[in-house]
């Protein structure tokens, strides 16, 4: 029934050891968190003021007060939507191959390696290829659906490695359970793998969106316009045939090239600007980190094996 | 099942299936050693042994599911009758195999949807759309597997709130929803609490008067009270084969012996 003073005092230098870490650990992320506070809230100080409905519905000007981010927001809007429409059938449909169809061998370990290297290369290595290709080879012009490609293709990494990430969350237990039942192996993918593995796949997809919308290299780089006062065609029209995709060749601006010509200004009204345009695009980012998280929460919830 | 009249000759016994001069391999390893083996019909066969005797392994050759993993080989044959067909035929397809064959796994592995999603799945991939057929298949199934009072108004809820033993009557009845000619049963209730165990081994019991069940199982008392023959495996060879109370009681080789007695294993 005694215990030696040295095991206390071993135990006693353990748990401030315990106590240091805590304390360090809570230091480093109040930094990172303060600085990303600080920022938010000088960008909402300097902006604000210029945050109101007519910021949205305005084109770009001369004169600050009354320039706004409606080419931008805009552009930004359909150059996502082109990118999500070639990443995520793309990037989910490798992701599915490596993972359930291919074959392990050396071949498929080279891909995955590139994969992953990919997901490394600077975002303006892909505006120099997106130039190359799609401006100049493939003549798509600076376009709404050159940035769409462009971006597509810089987050396609994020995507597959995210969807083979939720594949491989999928317990090998509920694969044999419909093979055993006589499912194909497309039927198992299809009924099973894929919802089951639906929450991660969204919360990439959203994650690499969010990394694109505030690109800017690779825009700049296929020479998107700075200053525009028009907006692409509707995608929908009164007349037949109701649709129209003349918007995926149209020039475009984009939230991050707003931002910059207005930095680039010296007056300082513009700088007020591109505060308000920079707090709309990190409100935007901020959203849908949110949209992923509850998405992940919500159908998460039916799968607890 | 001590009563002697219970046991004819075996071999006046209709077979379900049988395993001839059986070898498996993974890569180089060869898993099964010239395995002969009947399975009786409407009878139920456990397999015994000790950990990696080549049981699971067995049992996984009846539908095919070596297949799914590269670096693995067959030889010789399972024959399923009355039709006297080769599962392991290489012409034979592995698909249709496990659709006449269904499997019951070790751990509780319900697909996280619907109960009734769950047992109506095997029917869905066979094609059978029109929902009365499904629901009275279902419901059928169900009853089979003495699950159905217990979920008949929560059909629709998500079949993992059910327990770990409702989940294996649960995963049984998607066995038995599309009518298979032979039920696998690899170890089912290792996950399982022993009131949980006791409904599927009084499971086994009922459905047995309706379907040939092949069970692997590392319970010697849960051989003891479920089966009517046993073969007991050890390193990839079957070492015997009889009545199962021939084999617990009467054993002809010393290793079952040993065995069965506790002496190792």
């Amino acid at each position: 029934m005694s215990v030696s003073e040295g095991l206390r005092a071993t135990i006693t230098r353990a748990k401030r050891n315990d106590l240091i870490f805590v304390g360090l650990g809570i230091a480093a992320l109040l930094f990172a968190a303060s600085t990303f506070v600080a920022l938010f809230l000088d960008m909402v100080g300097d902006g604000m003021s210029r945050l109101n409905p007519g910021f949205f519905t305005e084109f770009a000007s001369r004169r600050a007060e009354r320039a706004g981010i409606l080419a931008a927001w805009v552009g930004t809007f359909a150059v996502m939507i082109v990118t999500a429409l070639v990443a995520v059938p793309i990037g989910v449909a490798s992701g599915i191959y490596l993972e359930e169809y291919a074959p392990k061998n050396k071949m498929t370990a080279l891909i995955e390696i590139n994969i992953n290297n990919l997901a490394g290369v600077p975002s303006i290595v892909y505006g120099l290829l997106a130039l190359g290709l799609f401006v100049h080879t493939f003549g798509l012009g600076a376009s709404v659906q050159t940035a769409g490609l462009t971006l597509a293709l810089l987050i396609l990494p994020v995507v597959i490695v995210a969807t083979r990430e939720a594949i491989r969350a999928v317990p090998g237990s509920i694969r044999e359970a419909a093979y055993a039942l006589g499912a194909t192996r497309w039927q198992m993918v299809s009924d099973h793998v894929l919802p089951y593995s639906m929450p991660g796949i969204l919360t990439g997809v959203i994650i690499g969106l969010s990394r694109a919308i505030g690109e800017t290299a690779p825009i700049v780089t296929i020479g998107a316009v700075t200053f525009i006062a028009f907006l692409p065609p509707a995608p929908v029209t009164s007349s037949p045939p109701f649709l129209n995709f003349d918007w995926l060749s149209s020039p475009f601006t984009a939230m991050p090239i707003q931002i910059f010509n207005w930095t680039s200004r010296p007056e300082e009204a513009f700088q007020a600007n591109a505060s308000a345009a920079a707090l709309v695009l990190v409100v935007m980012t901020l959203l849908m980190n949110a949209i992923a998280i509850w998405l992940r929460y919500r159908l998460r919830r039916n799968l607890n094996w | 099942m001590n009563d002697e009249q219970k046991k004819p000759d075996p071999s006046t016994l209709e077979k379900k299936a049988a395993a001839l001069a059986l070898n498996f391999f993974y890569g180089q390893k060869q898993a099964l050693k010239n395995i002969n083996l009947p399975i009786y019909d409407r009878k139920v066969t456990a397999l015994i042994g000790p950990s990696g005797c080549g049981k699971s392994t067995f049992l996984r050759c009846f539908n095919r599911m070596h297949d799914l993993y590269p670096g693995t080989r067959y030889e010789g044959q399972i024959r399923l009758y009355p039709d006297d067909v080769n599962l392991l035929d290489k012409a034979v397809d592995p698909i249709e195999v496990r659709m006449r064959l269904s499997m019951v796994f070790q751990k509780p592995n319900p697909f996280p949807k619907s109960i009734f999603e769950n047992v109506a799945y095997g029917l869905r991939i066979r094609g059978e759309k029109r929902r009365s057929v499904l629901m009275d298949k279902v419901e059928e199934a169900l009853k089979n597997a003495a699950l159905w009072n217990e979920v008949k108004d929560r059909l629709d809820e998500l079949a993992t709130t059910l327990s770990g033993g409702q989940q294996q009557r649960l995963c049984i009845a998607r066995s038995l929803a599309s009518e298979p000619e032979l039920l696998l049963f690899d170890e089912p209730t290792s996950a399982l609490d022993p009131i949980a165990t006791a409904s599927i081994e009084e499971l086994i019991h009922q459905l047995r008067e309706k379907i040939t069940i092949l069970i692997v199982t590392h319970n010697m008392q849960q051989a003891a009270r479920v089966s009517d023959f046993t073969a007991y495996m050890y390193l990839g060879d079957l070492i015997e084969f009889g009545w199962t109370d021939d084999v617990f009681f009467r054993p002809k080789e010393k290793q079952t012996e040993d065995y069965i007695t506790g002496r190792f294993g």
